[in-house]
């Protein structure tokens, strides 16, 4: 999908810490620019918080189950009404979206932590290591992304430590390979060959001059990883393979609702609502990101 | 450009047997077998000869490379979850379903995604464009099986149009095929639009108009053809994705189609069909990336296959 990444970071090279921070300066203008990405900045700011403060905004608990009080439409007691069992909607979203945001950022940031380094490496040294991490990434490709995470899910079940690991370990390849892809191309730039003729090291080169110039696109990718985490956390629970009881899951709530959903509309209007701003919030954000960051595209 | 395909075979055979190592190991790693329940448990005599029936009391190795010898000739075995048909008959009686509703999916997401990105395109920062790419981002955002709990909930239950799901009427396709769709139409959209853009601004687009062409025949004959080159890349690897099927929309229309044995082999831990669907998904994909290529290569003249990628 993102075959136009390796091109983004065309930006002048940033050699004096005065001349960067005017460039952060003017991507930052851009972005706030851009009605987009500024919706999709406030959905993701107000769904974070909410994730967050969990526990002092929902007015009962995600697990108690009023029996009495099961399948109650929206109402002034339960704003989003109540599930099967009488636990409290609007308490039980809240906490889906905390379960979303929390897979969503850990598995993010594991896939960071392996594919970053590995990127680097394959780029950096070429060659055998160049080789071997390249086939280790042709395999993980060999198939979509999601049908390995369920595959995995199988092997070592399910839970939210577990879903993190399995997401993280699905979503390295595609740092990986960009950041890999990034040095290959910053590397043959002229600017290169001059901090190279006037005498740079090769280590000054990478640290100084390539990372920060292949960080753009690589900004752009993480913040997108996200929603593609969170689709994955909600896909596996909807399957009910994912996040176990009780912790609350959009997905799972989603799933659970199909058999209410003829009478009790509720039911599956919520989460499904609950997940398609969480997507869009972090998509606006990339999307923006992409806009104010790639000097091409303008 | 023999050699080149040669040599892709050749790392298409490296991944499939790589995959399939990986997935055998990582399913015997774990403790758990298909006989271990814990509720009924069986004798120990029955539960051997269980095992022994399905090879499962060999060593590892010999596991897999009988399993390996047998699926070349395609013999996937017995599926746990189904043990009166083979995991290739279970597979040949629940993969056309799934590819039907594949197809019907392709057809109408290409032509619509063509379509709205070539209308997009030709009418840039138009009120038209706008509203295509923002559907383009809504549509690959969110989630078919959000869609699909949506249309269900409006079209099925509320107008009571459709049904809610099932198999078998011209009705049950609807639905799915509107859910499922709604992703790659996005997705072509998306790509035509930027093909097209780059192609119409290109220099022989101009030589084309200040030759004095009719915009007629500058759009069909130059950027039509010079534009749908670079779609192929994106199209063409979509088509396994779409006929191995979309889980989340067999599981939300409860079409027994391929996807929705994925999932029940999962918690049935049926290695023979998760196997066997792993090695099917690794090998379609390997294929159509390859024909990508080369297709790509045979219609661009500007592009070189080099050894390996």
């Amino acid at each position: 999908m993102s075959t136009k990444v390796s091109s983004v970071a065309m930006a002048a090279p940033t050699s004096a810490a005065v001349r960067s921070r005017s460039n952060l300066q003017m991507a930052a203008r851009r972005f706030v620019r851009q009605k987009l990405g500024m919706v999709g900045f406030a959905i993701t700011a107000i769904l974070l918080l909410v994730a967050i403060f969990a526990p002092f905004i929902t007015p009962y608990r995600y697990d108690f189950g009023d029996l009495i009080a099961a399948n109650e439409f929206p109402s002034a007691n339960h704003w989003f009404g109540t599930d099967a069992v009488g636990q409290d909607y609007f308490s039980r979203i809240i906490y889906g979206v905390r379960t979303s945001m929390l897979v969503g950022f850990m598995s993010v940031a594991i896939s960071c932590c392996i594919g970053i380094p590995l990127g680097l490496l394959a780029g950096l040294r070429g060659g055998k290591v160049d080789f071997v991490i390249m086939r280790v990434v042709d395999v993980m490709t060999a198939f979509p992304g999601i049908l390995f995470a369920i595959f995995l899910i199988t092997v070592i079940g399910g839970g939210v430590s577990n879903v993190i690991f399995v997401i993280g370990l699905t979503g390295w390849v595609t740092i990986c390979r960009l950041m890999r892809a990034q040095l290959l191309t910053l590397r043959e730039q002229e600017w290169v060959t001059a901090a190279r003729s006037i005498g740079a090291s090769e280590g000054a080169i990478a640290f100084r001059h390539l990372l920060p110039n292949a960080l753009a696109p690589l900004i752009i990718t993480i913040t997108l990883a996200i929603p593609s985490a969170i689709f994955t956390e909600a896909g596996l629970s909807y399957l009910g393979i994912g996040i176990n009881e009780p912790t609350p899951s959009l997905g799972k709530m989603v799933a659970a609702s199909a058999d209410y959903i003829r009478v009790y509309w509720h039911l599956g209007l919520f989460p499904t609502i609950a997940i398609a701003l969480a997507m869009l919030g972090f998509t606006f954000v990339g999307d923006g990101l992409r806009d104010a960051l790639d000097t091409r595209s303008r | 450009m023999g050699r080149y395909i040669i040599a892709r075979l050749g790392s298409l055979v490296f991944v499939l047997v790589a995959v399939s190592l990986i997935a055998f190991l990582l399913m015997h790693a774990v403790p758990g077998g298909p006989f271990d329940e814990k509720e009924r448990r069986l004798p120990e005599a029955t539960r051997q000869a269980q095992l022994a029936k399905y090879g499962l009391d060999k060593p590892l190795w010999e596991q897999y490379l009988r399993y390996m010898w047998a699926a070349v000739h395609l013999d996937f075995g017995v599926p746990f979850q189904s043990p009166t048909e083979t995991v290739t008959g279970l597979i040949a009686r629940t993969w056309p379903i799934t590819i039907r509703l594949g197809l019907a999916t392709i057809v109408v997401s290409y032509s619509l995604g063509l379509l709205f990105g070539t209308i997009a395109a030709l009418r840039q920062n138009s009120w038209i464009d706008y509203v295509v790419t923002f559907s383009a981002t809504l549509g690959l955002t969110v989630p078919n099986f959000v869609v699909a709990s949506w249309l269900i909930l409006f079209v099925a239950i509320r107008l009571g149009l459709l049904p809610t799901g099932g198999w078998g009427e011209p009705q049950h396709y609807v639905l799915p095929v509107i859910a499922y769709s709604l992703a790659p139409i996005a997705i072509v959209a998306r790509y035509t639009r930027v093909s097209l853009l780059e192609v119409l601004r290109a220099d022989y687009v101009r030589t084309a108009r200040a030759k004095g062409l009719s915009e007629r025949r500058v759009l069909t004959w130059h950027v039509a053809r010079n534009a749908l080159i670079p779609l192929i890349t994106v199209i063409l690897p979509e088509i396994p994705n779409l006929i191995t099927g979309s889980i989340f929309i067999e599981q939300a229309f409860r079409i027994p189609g391929l996807g929705k044995f994925f999932v029940t082999s999962t918690f049935t831990r049926d290695y023979p069909m998760i196997l066997a669907m792993v090695l099917l998904i690794a090998f379609l994909w390997g294929i159509t990336y390859l024909i990508t290529d080369i297709l790509y290569a045979t219609l661009d003249p500007r592009i070189r296959l080099s050894g390996s990628r």
